[in-house]
C-alpha cells in the first residue's frame, strides 16, 4: 500500500532567511488588526453588551421578515437587529440594553412574546443584565491574561527565559491577529469567542513548544552550529508533524463548520483561523525571535546538565 | 519497551474496558438504565453500576437558566430598621426620654443621651445589641464584629453594621431565599431543578425542560410579603397611614393603616379554590393559633370597616368585614385567574423571601433547538472522526490503525469520565470533543514522526521504536501542559456552556496522553513481538 506523505523527508527550507519578510508582514497585519479593532470595533454579543437575544422559528416554516421588522420597530425598544437564518423560517432578534437596570430587560421578552407568540416558536431567549455583562467582560480578559502569564511561568521553568519570551511574543501575535479577524469579519464576539481565543492560545503554544523542544535538544547536540542554521534544522525536522497535526485539527474543525450548527460556527471559523495563524507563528515568529534574544548563550551555560544520547543506550 | 508483562497488559485492557463500561449507559434509553439500576445485585456499590448517563446541559436538553441577585441594599435596610426598633424598645423599657429621637444613618442608628446617669443605665443594655459572628478559624481566632457599639463623651451612642455584618446578613438571606425558592419550584412540579448559591449575593436556578419560563420568573421574582391591615378611616392620624396602590390597574390608591394585624408567616396553609357564590378563583388560607387569635380580635373590633389584604405593598383586595372571623380561616378573592390563584397559593405556602430578588441573567433554550443541536453535534462528530481516522490510516497505515483504536478509546474515556464525575455536556462541550478528535492524534503523530526520523538516521527498527516513544514523551508532556493550563483557566473563569467546553478539553488532554503513551505503545509492542518485522511499516 502506498502511504500518503504530505511533507517529503529531509526538507531543507531556509525558514530563518524568511524572517526579513515574515517580521514586517506580521507587524503590518498586527497594525491592521489593532486599527480594525479600534476603528471598526468588535461585534460584541449580548454576553458583553447586555441586552436580549431571541431566536424564533415560524410555525408556518416561512418567516415574513419585513413584517417582523416593522413590528419590532413599533415596540419602541431602541435599535433592534433582525436577522433571518437557516432555511426554515428562523429569525433572530437582538435588542440593546434597555433603560431601567435589570428589571428593564425583562420587559422586552414579555413584549416580544405577546406580539409573536402566536405565529412563532421561541427557540432561544437570552437576557443579560448590565452588571452581569460587565463581569463577563472582566472574567474574559482576566482569563486570557492569566493563561498567558501561567504559560510564561511554566515555559520559564521548563526552558530558558528566551524561550518563554519567544513563545509569549508569538502568542500575543496570534491573539492580536485573531482579534483583528473578529473585527474585520464582524463575526459575533461572545463568551464562546473567549473560549475560541483561549483554545487558540493553547494550540499555538502547543505548536511552539514542540518546535522549542527540538531546538533545545539540537542546541545540546550541535554546540557549534550557527543559531539560524540550527533553528532551520529544528523546524525542518518537526515540519511533517506540524503539518500533520494542523491537518487533522483542521479536518475536525471543518466538520464543525459544515455540520455543527449556527451556534458553533463562529467558534469554528475563529479556530480554523487560529490553527493557521498559530502554525505560522511558531515557525516564523517564535523561532526567529530566539536569534535576537540570544538563546544560544543560555543553552551553552547549560551544557553540563544532560548527557546527550542517554536514551540510545537503553535499547534492549 | 517491547516487553509487556501480563499484569501491565491486563491493567491497560481493564482501563479500556472500564471506559466502555461507564460510557455505555449514555447510549441507552432512560428505561434501560432504570432497569439496570433496579436489577443490580445489592452487593455492588452504587457507583459501580453502569446506570449513570452523561448529564446534558440546558442548551442541549432545553430549559431555563435564571441568575438571581439579592437586593443587598434592602437586606441592610431591614437590618437597620430592626436595630432602630430594638434601640427604641430598650430606651422605652428604661424610660429614657429623648430630646432628638433616634437618627437612622446609612449604616446604623444613633441616639444622643445627654444625661450621664441615664446613659450609664442604658449603655450596658444597648451594648448587648452589638454582636459578633462565629469565630472564623483557629488561626485568626477573633470573631468578626457584626454590629459595632460606640459611645462619644458628649453622649452620642452609635450602633453600626460592619462590612462583615452586611456580608453575614446577605449570606443568611441567600440561604433562606434558596430554601424558599426550592419549596416554590418544587410546587411547580418540574423535574430535577438545580438551585445553588453563586458568589456572595446570587442564586442560580436551572430548570430543565421548561418551554416558557414566564411562570417560573413570576414565582422567583415575587417577594410574597403578605400582610393583613385595616383600611384607614378618614379621621386617622396621617403619621399612621400610608397610601398603597391596588393590584388592579387604573384603580385609585387606598389609605392603609401602617399597623399590621397578621403577617404571612402566621399562615399554616394556603390552597387555591373557587368561590361558592360566583365560582371565581380564590385562595383559601388557614392561620396558626397566634394568627387566628389576632385576626379574630381585630375583626371583632372592626365589624363594618374594610380589611386590606396587602401583598408586596400592593392591595389585592379590601373586603368589608361583615362579621368577626374567629375560626382562623378565610379566603382571598381578587379577580384572580386560575393560574394567578394557584401561584399565590404556592407563594404563600412557601413563605416570603427575606429580600427582593432581581433577575440579572436569563437563558432559555427550547427543546426543539436542543434536539437540533444534539443532532448537529452528532453529525459533526461522526464526520470529524471519519475524516481524521481516514487521514491517519492513509498516512501511517497499520500504525495509523493503532492510533485510530486509541482515538476511539480516547473518546470513550472522555464520556466515561464525564458520566462518572457527573459533569455536564454542553454544545460547546461537543465542539471540544470534536476538536480533541483532531488534536488527540497529535501525540501519536509526534511519536510516529520521531520513529521515522530515528529510522532514517540508520537505527534498527526496534531501536527506532524505542527512541521514538521515549524522546517524544517529554515533548508530549510539555506541549499538553501548556494546552492544559489554558483549558483549566477557562474552566475556573467560564460559566455554563463555556465551562462545559473547558471540561471536555481538560478530560481530552488527560486521556490523549494516557491512550497515546500506553495503548498505542502496547499495541505496537504486541505487534512487533508477534510478527517480528524487518523494516518500517510506514
Amino acid at each position: 500500500m502506498k502511504l500518503l506523505r504530505i511533507i517529503p523527508d529531509d526538507t531543507k527550507f531556509g525558514f530563518m532567511n524568511f524572517r526579513n519578510v515574515s517580521f514586517p508582514v506580521s507587524a503590518l497585519l498586527s497594525v491592521i488588526s489593532v486599527v480594525a479593532f479600534l476603528w471598526i470595533g468588535l461585534n460584541f454579543g449580548i454576553d458583553f453588551t447586555g441586552g436580549t437575544l431571541i431566536e424564533m422559528k415560524a410555525s408556518s416554516g416561512h418567516a415574513d421578515i419585513a413584517k417582523v421588522r416593522t413590528t419590532t420597530a413599533s415596540l419602541n425598544l431602541g435599535d433592534v437587529e433582525v436577522q433571518e437564518f437557516g432555511n426554515q423560517g428562523e429569525v433572530s432578534l437582538r435588542f440593546g440594553l434597555q433603560p431601567g437596570g435589570d428589571k428593564g430587560q425583562q420587559a422586552v421578552v414579555e413584549h416580544v412574546r405577546s406580539v409573536f407568540g402566536g405565529d412563532y416558536e421561541f427557540r432561544r431567549v437570552e437576557v443579560v443584565g448590565p452588571r452581569v455583562s460587565g463581569e463577563l467582560v472582566q472574567s474574559g480578559i482576566l482569563g486570557v491574561v492569566l493563561s498567558i502569564l501561567a504559560v510564561l511561568v511554566y515555559l520559564w521553568f521548563r526552558f530558558e527565559w528566551q524561550f518563554a519570551v519567544g513563545a509569549v511574543i508569538a502568542t500575543l501575535h496570534d491573539l492580536v491577529l485573531t482579534i483583528g479577524f473578529f473585527a474585520i469579519t464582524q463575526i459575533e464576539f461572545n463568551m464562546t469567542s473567549i473560549a475560541a481565543i483561549l483554545t487558540i492560545v493553547g494550540y499555538s503554544l502547543n505548536d511552539t513548544v514542540v518546535v522549542f523542544d527540538r531546538i533545545r535538544e539540537l542546541l545540546r547536540k550541535y554546540k557549534r552550529m550557527p543559531i539560524a542554521e540550527l533553528l532551520d534544522l529544528s523546524i525542518n525536522t518537526t515540519l511533517s508533524r506540524t503539518v500533520m497535526t494542523s491537518m487533522t485539527t483542521s479536518l475536525a474543525l471543518l466538520a464543525l463548520v459544515l455540520f455543527g450548527g449556527s451556534v458553533i460556527k463562529s467558534f469554528s471559523y475563529a479556530m480554523i483561523f487560529g490553527v493557521v495563524i498559530g502554525t505560522y507563528s511558531s515557525i516564523f515568529i517564535a523561532a526567529p525571535v530566539l536569534i535576537y534574544l540570544g538563546a544560544r548563550i543560555a543553552a551553552e551555560a547549560n551544557e553540563t546538565e544532560l548527557p546527550n544520547d542517554e536514551n540510545a543506550q537503553k535499547v534492549k | 519497551m517491547l516487553r509487556y508483562s501480563r499484569g501491565k497488559i491486563a491493567a491497560i485492557l481493564l482501563l479500556a474496558f472500564a471506559g466502555f463500561y461507564f460510557a455505555a449507559p449514555s447510549l441507552m434509553s432512560p428505561e434501560t438504565r432504570a432497569s439496570i439500576r433496579a436489577n443490580a445485585p445489592g452487593f455492588i456499590p452504587g457507583w459501580l453500576i453502569p446506570s449513570q448517563a452523561i448529564v446534558l446541559g440546558l442548551d442541549l436538553q432545553g430549559g431555563s437558566h435564571v441568575l438571581l441577585e439579592v437586593d443587598s441594599g434592602a437586606v441592610v435596610k431591614t437590618q437597620i430598621n430592626t436595630l432602630r426598633d430594638d434601640m427604641r424598645r430598650v430606651l422605652r423599657d428604661e424610660k429614657v426620654a429623648l430630646a432628638g429621637g433616634i437618627a437612622v444613618l446609612p449604616r446604623g442608628v444613633t441616639v444622643r443621651i445627654a444625661d450621664a446617669n441615664e446613659r450609664a443605665r442604658v449603655s450596658p443594655k444597648l451594648r448587648e445589641l452589638a454582636s459578633s459572628g462565629p469565630a472564623v478559624n483557629l488561626i485568626r481566632g477573633a470573631a468578626p464584629t457584626l454590629i459595632e457599639y460606640s459611645e462619644q463623651p458628649d453622649g452620642l451612642i452609635t450602633l453600626t453594621v460592619t462590612d462583615e455584618g452586611i456580608t453575614e446578613k446577605v449570606r443568611k438571606a441567600i440561604d433562606q431565599a434558596i430554601e424558599v425558592l426550592r419549596r416554590r419550584i418544587d410546587a411547580l412540579g418540574t423535574t430535577e431543578p438545580n438551585i445553588q448559591r453563586q458568589g456572595v449575593d446570587r442564586i442560580l436556578v436551572q430548570v430543565p425542560g421548561l418551554q416558557d419560563p414566564k411562570r417560573l420568573k413570576d414565582i422567583l421574582g415575587t417577594t410574597a410579603q403578605l400582610e393583613f391591615r385595616m383600611v384607614a378611616d378618614s379621621g386617622a392620624a396621617s403619621a399612621d397611614v400610608e397610601m398603597l396602590p391596588q393590584v388592579e390597574e387604573g384603580s385609585v390608591q387606598l389609605p392603609i393603616e401602617k399597623r399590621i394585624i397578621v403577617q404571612g408567616e402566621d399562615l399554616i396553609d394556603a390552597q387555591p379554590g373557587f368561590d361558592s357564590r360566583n365560582s371565581e378563583p380564590i385562595v383559601n388560607f388557614k392561620f396558626n393559633i397566634r394568627g387566628a387569635q389576632r385576626f379574630g380580635q381585630a375583626t371583632t373590633e372592626s365589624v363594618g370597616r374594610s380589611l386590606a389584604i396587602v401583598l408586596d405593598r400592593k392591595v389585592i383586595s379590601a373586603p368589608r368585614i361583615q362579621s368577626p372571623i374567629t375560626g382562623g380561616q378565610g379566603q382571598i378573592s381578587g379577580r384572580f385567574t386560575v393560574e394567578a390563584a394557584n401561584n399565590l397559593a404556592i407563594l404563600l405556602r412557601a413563605g416570603a423571601l427575606p429580600a427582593p430578588l432581581t433577575i440579572v441573567e436569563e437563558r432559555t433554550v427550547g427543546p426543539g433547538l436542543g434536539q437540533d443541536s444534539i443532532n448537529a453535534g452528532k453529525i459533526a462528530s461522526y464526520v470529524a472522526a471519519v475524516l481524521v481516522v481516514g487521514f491517519m490510516f492513509a498516512t501511517y497505515g497499520l500504525f495509523g490503525f493503532f492510533a485510530n483504536i486509541a482515538l476511539v478509546i480516547h473518546v470513550v474515556l472522555i464520556f466515561a469520565m464525564m458520566s462518572l464525575i457527573g459533569t455536564t455536556l454542553t454544545l460547546p462541550g461537543i465542539a471540544g470533543i470534536v476538536l480533541t478528535i483532531g488534536t488527540a492524534v497529535d501525540s501519536n503523530v509526534l511519536i510516529y514522526e520521531r520513529i521515522r526520523e530515528e529510522a532514517r538516521q540508520g537505527r534498527s527498527l526496534v531501536a527506532s521504536l524505542d527512541a521514538g516513544f521515549t524522546r517524544a514523551f517529554a515533548t508530549i508532556i510539555d506541549s499538553n501542559v501548556t494546552m492544559f493550563i489554558a483549558a483549566a483557566i477557562l474552566f475556573f473563569l467560564g460559566s455554563g456552556p463555556v465551562r462545559g467546553f473547558a471540561v471536555t478539553m481538560v478530560f481530552g488532554i488527560v486521556t490523549t496522553v494516557v491512550t497515546a503513551v500506553t495503548m498505542t505503545r502496547m499495541m505496537i509492542a504486541l505487534w512487533y513481538t508477534r510478527s517480528r518485522p524487518q523494516k518500517m511499516p510506514f
